[in-house]
């Protein structure tokens, strides 16, 4: 098994579908983040999958910077436990968020959104718990690879 | 301030007052040819368009009211560059009221959040066209005396084909509505109308390739073209442009009181002997489009009618 440290204080987001982390932390905002200190661990064993894998990301300190309302757009089985002085405070399952707003883009050649300039790329959840662009309705699509 | 961006920006309610108001336009165009004295529309069509537009400039002259813009990109400054956004801001400042046609899907919603103005959706790409809606409900309404109960088929592009997308979300409140969707299987309806709002309300449909089948079960016939511009790739729309061609041997299986509608122009989806068909309704559609028009500019510029009923309006 592998051994990563424990955190002491931060966030472990817990769950993720095996092989789509990487593309999630892109999403997260990690990507962008030369600060943070994260561990990201790939394709580890877990009993609740179907695969018997799954990814894990742990993020030490402060996480509030975190965009995590995408989680449960794109995965509902995504867990996030709080960490606190090592110990786990809180587990929770994000909701839904009722707007992404700038998070993924329409990939709908024939949206206005495609063309027009700092025209914001917002998605509306849908009665049926997909997520629209509010534009031209296309459902979205994106998950993390 | 209201525009009408989506069919479903107006209620049942609003839209029956609407159809109401174009069946008292349509009794006495006379009495409305002063009711926008002053007012100024401006038709922004970033897309081609003879119809829609002339429509609309139509609907506003038999108002008493006057008309500008521009027919098509190329003369506009968005062959500059200019942002929907921009453009509908500088416009705001001319005109009174706003009918926008554009290539892109969410266009005139976007020039809603920016327009200090009434904006019309005069077609978004293939996404929605409100007004022809309008104007199919009309001509249905008064064909059949009734926009419930009512067994509709679409027939010929009904992926691109915004009317048919349009039609289907308006009708789709009205109690008792079945669809028969009939197209190939490249054109079918998008995945969201099934999903969102056929599935979603419990709305009987059914999806078919046969044109012939489907004859004897219809109230309304509602064809469309298959649009050229809509396709990136020249050869599918060869192959698929003539999958539906409506003839009289074809209308002999249809009941004696269906209604064709097509949003026109045609190609060659109509023939034409069936143009002396009573149950063609598509050149009365082109009428009663300027009817709507007209009760559309009124509501939405808050204009009184001459006409009003002094009761309230009836369902």
């Amino acid at each position: 098994m592998l051994n990563i440290d424990e955190i002491q204080n931060g966030i472990v987001i817990d769950h993720i579908k095996a092989g789509t982390a990487i593309g999630l932390m892109d999403l997260l905002g990690i990507k962008g983040n030369r600060t943070a200190s994260v561990a990201l661990i790939q394709n580890a064993r877990s009993h609740k999958t179907e695969c018997g894998r799954k990814d894990i990301i742990k993020v030490e300190g402060d996480s509030s910077w975190l965009n995590l309302d995408v989680l449960a757009y794109l995965d509902p089985n995504i867990s996030v436990t709080v960490i606190q002085d090592g110990k786990a405070i809180k587990k929770e399952k994000p909701q839904p968020p009722k707007r992404l707003v700038n998070i993924v883009r329409c990939k709908n050649p024939r949206c206005i959104s495609s063309i027009e300039e700092e025209c914001d790329q917002i998605f509306e959840l849908s009665s049926n718990g997909k997520y629209r662009c509010i534009y031209c309705e296309q459902e979205l699509q994106v998950k993390p690879e | 301030m209201r525009h009408l961006i989506d069919p479903l920006d107006f209620s049942q309610e609003e839209i029956m007052n609407l159809l109401s108001l174009a069946d008292r336009i349509c009794a006495d165009p006379a009495a409305y040819q002063n009711v926008a004295e002053h007012k100024k529309l401006a038709t922004l069509f970033y897309e081609p368009s003879t119809r829609t537009r002339l429509s609309f400039e139509a609907a506003m002259l038999n108002l008493g009211g006057h008309v500008l813009g521009f027919p098509s990109e190329t003369v506009s400054s968005a062959s500059k560059g200019e942002s929907v956004a921009d453009t509908i801001r500088v416009v705001s400042c001319y005109a009174d009221i706003v009918a926008m046609r554009h290539p892109k899907e969410g266009a005139p919603l976007r020039a809603s959040r920016y327009s200090r103005i009434p904006v019309i959706n005069a077609g978004d790409g293939g996404h929605q066209h409100p007004t022809q809606t309008m104007t199919d409900l009309m001509t249905i309404r008064r064909r059949m005396g009734r926009l419930d109960n009512l067994t509709i088929g679409l027939c010929g592009d009904l992926k691109f084909g915004r009317p048919v997308h349009s039609l289907i979300k308006t009708m789709a409140r009205f109690k008792n509505v079945r669809f028969v969707l009939i197209s190939p299987e490249e054109l079918r309806v998008p995945d969201y109308i099934i999903k969102d709002v056929l599935e979603a309300k419990g709305i009987e449909y059914k999806e078919t390739r046969s044109l012939e089948d489907s004859m004897a079960d219809l109230d309304i016939l509602y064809m469309t073209r298959v649009q050229k511009e809509r396709f990136f790739n020249e050869e599918d729309y060869i192959r698929l442009k003539n999958s539906y061609i409506l003839t009289k041997e074809k209308m002999a299986l249809a009941k004696p009181h269906m209604a064709v509608l097509h949003p026109l122009p045609r190609v060659n989806e109509i023939t034409l002997e069936v143009d002396d068909d009573p149950r063609a309704a598509y050149f009365e559609q082109v009428q009663n489009a300027v009817y709507i028009r007209m009760a559309l500019i009124m509501t939405l510029l808050g204009l009184p009618d001459p006409k009003a009923p002094d009761a309230k309006e009836e369902h």
